[in-house]
């Protein structure tokens, strides 16, 4: 099913969301990747704020190449996802609604996501190109100095991404496997 | 004797970073073309056609196909009736790859130290590799290589009682736990034989070989086909998201290896499987 969702998303929101729905977005996301995990997880654990409240806040896993002038980004794709599920669980537990990535997730990470009525989508790896047509303003918000893995506030405009796990734990790369599977 | 001036390295590998990130070689091209037309999965059929408009943007806008634009594999075959002048071969060719991903917009996704961390900033040093062949000519091959599927890359030090089906074991085995993040449609390098290292490097090379292209040893390039048929029946799919093209190509290497062993190399490789060749 096709479904245009704007970012932020309340939790009733995301729950909407099934496994092997199109979804479209539009609206504000952050970018963070592996550094900038880490760093957040270390701020949680000395108990300092994050640089972002990421309460109803969708994160996707991304590190642009440069953006040529007049252009608001580079290429733009998700990365595997699975590093940062050391992280994820934490982020979860504070009020973060969904994950933008690619790749398998762990169980703690799925459990965590049924646990806070959240949402993992895949992007398409590998067409950072194409995505970048849909991200109209990025700006850097946060550790600066991690150059492409700095955390960013992006504006997006019917960013296209696949619900992979939804709030009740289906997950489509276990199940689409299944479908097409002849061996 | 012919002598080389090092400038001419250099400029070569800045121009072939450049043009390895944004445009895919012919054969490759060609395969992810006609996957559209066989793909099963009307969702896999999407997937593949997102990255048909995903090349003609990278192309076209000059953005590169993919954000990981990889840390620079370099293959040089020299001659050896080569002479380098004008500075240190191994300085010009991290020189060439500076300018590349510094003039040409790359991602710079290099670490100086592995646990300490930080950027250099500039995408060097890069990954070279020097093999000394006959005559004066020396070709030169970039291929940045993306972090998703290297990271799912496996060496396997098998018996050799585990023959031919341990082979495809490994194989199927790496395919597998790669899935969806290695981004597939994949391509998979793989050495059997030589040493532990051997076998990743002739992996690694593999993945340089044409795919339309296959090995000239008869029962290699069965195996070739019946592992890419293999795959394809794992229902992994483009992006992961099943289907029934998992992966474009299987490129098998070979080389002798010690009474002892059966090394198998599986060097992975998503469906933005870059490289540029050029002979000087």
């Amino acid at each position: 099913m096709n479904q245009h969702i704007k970012a932020p998303m309340m939790q009733e929101d995301a729950k909407k969301l099934r496994s092997g729905d199109y979804v479209y977005i539009t609206g504000t996301i952050y970018t963070a990747r592996d550094a900038a995990h880490k760093r957040m997880y270390e701020a949680l654990e000395k108990g300092e704020t994050l640089p972002l409240d990421v309460r109803n806040n969708i994160i996707y896993y991304m590190g642009p190449s440069p953006a040529r002038e007049g252009r608001p980004i580079g290429s733009a794709g998700p990365t595997t996802s699975s590093r940062m599920d050391k992280y994820a669980p934490s982020l979860l537990d504070l009020g973060l609604i969904g994950m933008i990535g690619k790749g398998k997730r762990s169980d703690a990470v799925k459990e965590a996501i049924i646990r806070n009525g959240a949402v993992y989508f895949a992007a398409v790896g590998g067409a950072g190109a194409l995505l970048s047509k849909s991200i109209k303003a990025s700006e850097v918000i946060a550790y600066d100095d991690l150059g492409t893995e700095a955390i960013r506030k992006l504006e997006v405009e019917e960013f296209p991404v696949i619900v992979v796990i939804d709030s009740e734990g289906n997950n489509l790369y276990e199940t689409a496997i299944e479908e097409y599977k002849t061996l | 004797m012919r002598t080389i001036d090092v400038a001419e390295i250099t400029e070569a590998i800045k121009e072939m970073c450049i043009e390895a990130n944004h445009f895919l070689t012919s054969d490759m091209d060609d395969a992810m073309k006609k996957a559209t037309t066989t793909e099963k999965a009307p969702l896999g059929r999407q997937i593949l056609c997102q990255l048909q408009d995903n090349l003609q943007i990278a192309s076209e806008d000059m953005i590169p196909i993919c954000q990981d634009t990889g840390m620079a594999v370099v293959f040089m075959e020299i001659g050896q009736d080569v002479h380098f002048t004008g500075g240190v071969l191994e300085d010009a060719i991290n020189e060439g790859v500076r300018r590349g991903y510094v003039d040409g917009y790359l991602r710079k996704s290099v670490v100086k130290d592995p646990l300490i961390r930080e950027n250099t900033k500039d995408n060097t040093p890069a990954i070279i590799h020097y093999e000394m062949v006959s005559g004066n000519q020396v070709k030169i091959t970039v291929a940045p290589k993306g972090f998703g599927s290297e990271n799912m890359s496996r060496v396997f030090m098998l018996k050799p009682a585990d023959g031919i089906e341990g082979v495809k074991n490994a194989i199927m085995t790496a395919v597998k736990d790669a899935g969806p993040n290695a981004c597939p449609p994949m391509v998979v390098g793989v050495g059997i034989g030589g040493t532990f290292e051997k076998c990743a490097l002739m992996a690694k090379k593999a993945l340089t070989r044409p795919v339309n292209e296959h090995s000239d040893i008869p029962y290699v390039k069965e195996l070739e086909e019946e592992l890419l048929d293999k795959i394809n029946k794992t229902g992994i799919g483009p992006g992961g998201l099943g289907g029934t093209t998992t992966a474009l190509a299987v490129n098998i290497n070979t080389y002798p290896t010690h009474i002892a062993g059966l090394p198998v190399g599986i060097n992975i490789c998503c469906h933005v499987n870059r490289h540029a060749v050029r002979i000087l």
